[in-house]
């Protein structure tokens, strides 16, 4: 029903509503589905062919390509991925969450002030900002120095090219795609519900464990979704940061579409990927709803 | 202020942790040293370098070129779709779609529209870069767009085409005029987005024409040079301008 539909009884009125819809959203969607929805169906459907011999598609349908991510190596590195990945949303977790929950006490000027703050950097280049860590983290870079020149350690530590400087990285570049859905959610809160648990006798830690911490669960899945997907399929930063020690999901599915031309392969990795995000997306609305439905009474 | 207690300690790590890098980059930038770590006074030697180096030069050129022809092509797919979907639609399925370009792995949408080119015999060059770029800037326009359409009166529009406006003159004469600061706040995003798109440009654009993140991507694969320093310092500038600028544009469209 559109607003059209409402208007009593003239054909004409509703035809032009149906012509309107097209002149504006027909060249939007269209867009879409060209430039869009056929890539990524073009990369599920690539799954269940053959790879051609000199890179390229045969049209023939297997399921080995699939079989063959289940081989331990390719294992190994999503089960790396995850953990990186996973380390990197927690230690966003922990970080963001009183991060945010501090901005949303502070005086309103100020709040928008460091929600800017918090923005700022992540618009720079994605590679300055991994770049910016290779500086910080070089054998003769300032954390080095400054701790040497303290005198707290004798030779410079093995800060780069680590699993810690890849998780540093993802950390970095992500970060305030955690705080924004959390300050989001917190601020939304009802100071009211907070002081009516401390009146009926609530602890502190209890008030936020029953009240607070379950009405910004949603800021807090969304924040996590936010990290824990582009963190999972960088391929960038475990490249700069990990020195090619440290391979990730990304770097396979970068490497079988671009080095070993294995696009079936490739497109097979891109759906474990997808899947993760369907995955979260799915028990983020469970999640949502959960709350929305029991949570009130 | 006091309220926050002891809030303060993660509060400062964080803004610490961000600014940092930063910080330090830019500082680096101006070292006299040949070496991207030790100090060796203050010096604007760098950012000479950086003039005259013909691939940044090029790279950046090439970025302009994607980045404006990505933002007009977005603003007005984007303004279209926003003010079809709020005005026009009720699909919630239309809705999400129109979003979902914020929401596909970059590397999935960039392999895709790799594969996709390259079947239908499509060379690669800016022009795909453009294409691709347009993809996700328009779902940003939409969604800014959006937002300030749904604060807007439909009824203006209503009575401009009881006065006897046709659809199209209502569109720009109402319409367009009460959402230029969403619109203009829109392509400042996706002005500022596609300078620094990286993941997609590199699997849809072609090898004679890096853009400047492309090659920026291959200057610190190659090693680390101060001159890096400066070109980071220089485009932080040019990100936290528009940033702000857009920051300054979306607050008058709140206020207004």
């Amino acid at each position: 029903m559109t607003s059209a539909d409402l208007v009593p009884g003239r054909g004409a009125s509703r035809r032009r509503a149906r012509v309107e819809r097209v002149v504006f959203l027909g060249p939007g969607i269209g867009y879409l589905i060209a430039f869009m929805a056929i890539p990524v169906l073009l990369i599920l459907s690539l799954t269940i062919f053959k790879r051609g011999r000199f890179g390229g598609v045969v049209y023939q349908p297997t399921i080995e390509n699939f079989i063959r991510a289940f081989d331990p190596i390719y294992l190994s590195v999503l089960g790396n991925s995850l953990v990186i990945a996973s380390i990197t949303t927690v230690l966003a977790l922990a970080l963001g969450y009183p991060t945010a929950y501090g901005i949303a006490k502070l005086a309103p000027k100020w709040r928008t002030i460091a929600l800017i703050a918090v923005v700022l950097p992540f618009w720079t280049n994605f590679l300055i900002r991994t770049y910016a860590w290779i500086v910080l983290l070089n054998s003769e870079g300032p954390i080095n120095k400054s701790l040497v020149g303290a005198g707290l350690i004798h030779q410079p530590l093995e800060l780069l090219y680590t699993r810690g400087a890849v998780v540093a990285g993802l950390l970095y570049a992500y970060i305030p795609l955690m705080i924004l859905p959390l300050y989001a959610s917190i601020e939304r809160l009802d100071p009211q519900l907070r002081e009516a648990a401390a009146n009926l006798g609530a602890s502190p830690w209890r008030t936020f464990r029953d009240v607070t911490l379950p009405l910004t669960l949603p800021g807090a899945i969304i924040g996590s979704i936010f990290v824990f997907v582009p963190s999972m399929g960088n391929f960038i930063i475990p490249e700069l940061l990990g020195g090619g020690k440290t391979v990730m999901v990304g770097n396979l599915i970068r490497d079988q579409f671009l080095k070993a031309r294995d696009w079936p392969f490739g497109a097979v990795l891109a759906l474990a990927l997808i899947m993760f995000l369907v995955a979260l997306f799915a028990l983020q609305s469970w999640v949502t709803r959960r709350l929305n439905g029991g949570g009130r009474t | 202020m006091t309220r926050i207690g002891w809030l303060r300690l993660p509060l400062t790590l964080t803004y610490v942790f961000l600014y940092v890098p930063v910080v330090v980059l830019v500082i680096m930038s101006f070292n006299a040293s040949k070496s991207p770590f030790s100090w060796g006074g203050v010096s604007t030697h760098w950012y000479a370098v950086l003039a005259g180096d013909q691939n940044v030069l090029k790279g950046l050129g090439n970025t302009l070129v994607v980045a404006a022809g990505a933002t007009v092509l977005s603003v007005a797919l984007g303004t279209l779709i926003a003010v079809g979907l709020q005005r026009h639609s009720n699909s919630s399925f239309l809705d999400s779609f129109a979003l979902a370009p914020a929401i596909v792995p970059d590397i999935v949408l960039g392999i895709g529209l790799l594969v996709f080119l390259s079947l239908i015999s499509v060379t690669l060059g800016l022009h795909s870069v453009l294409l691709a770029h347009v993809v996700f800037g328009m779902a940003f326009v939409a969604a800014v767009v959006r937002a300030r359409l749904s604060q807007t009166d439909p009824s203006l529009e209503e009575a401009s085409r009881d006065l006897g406006a046709g659809q199209v003159a209502t569109f720009f004469r109402i319409t367009v005029p009460s959402i230029m600061p969403a619109i203009i706040a829109g392509a400042l995003l996706v002005f500022t987005l596609s300078l620094d798109e990286f993941v997609i440009a590199f699997f849809t654009d072609g090898p004679s024409t890096p853009t400047l993140p492309i090659v920026i991507y291959s200057m610190v694969r190659f090693g680390v040079t101060p001159e890096i320093n400066a070109l980071a310092s220089l485009l932080m500038l040019v990100s936290f301008t528009a940033v702000l600028a857009a920051q300054r544009l979306t607050r008058l469209t709140d206020s207004v």
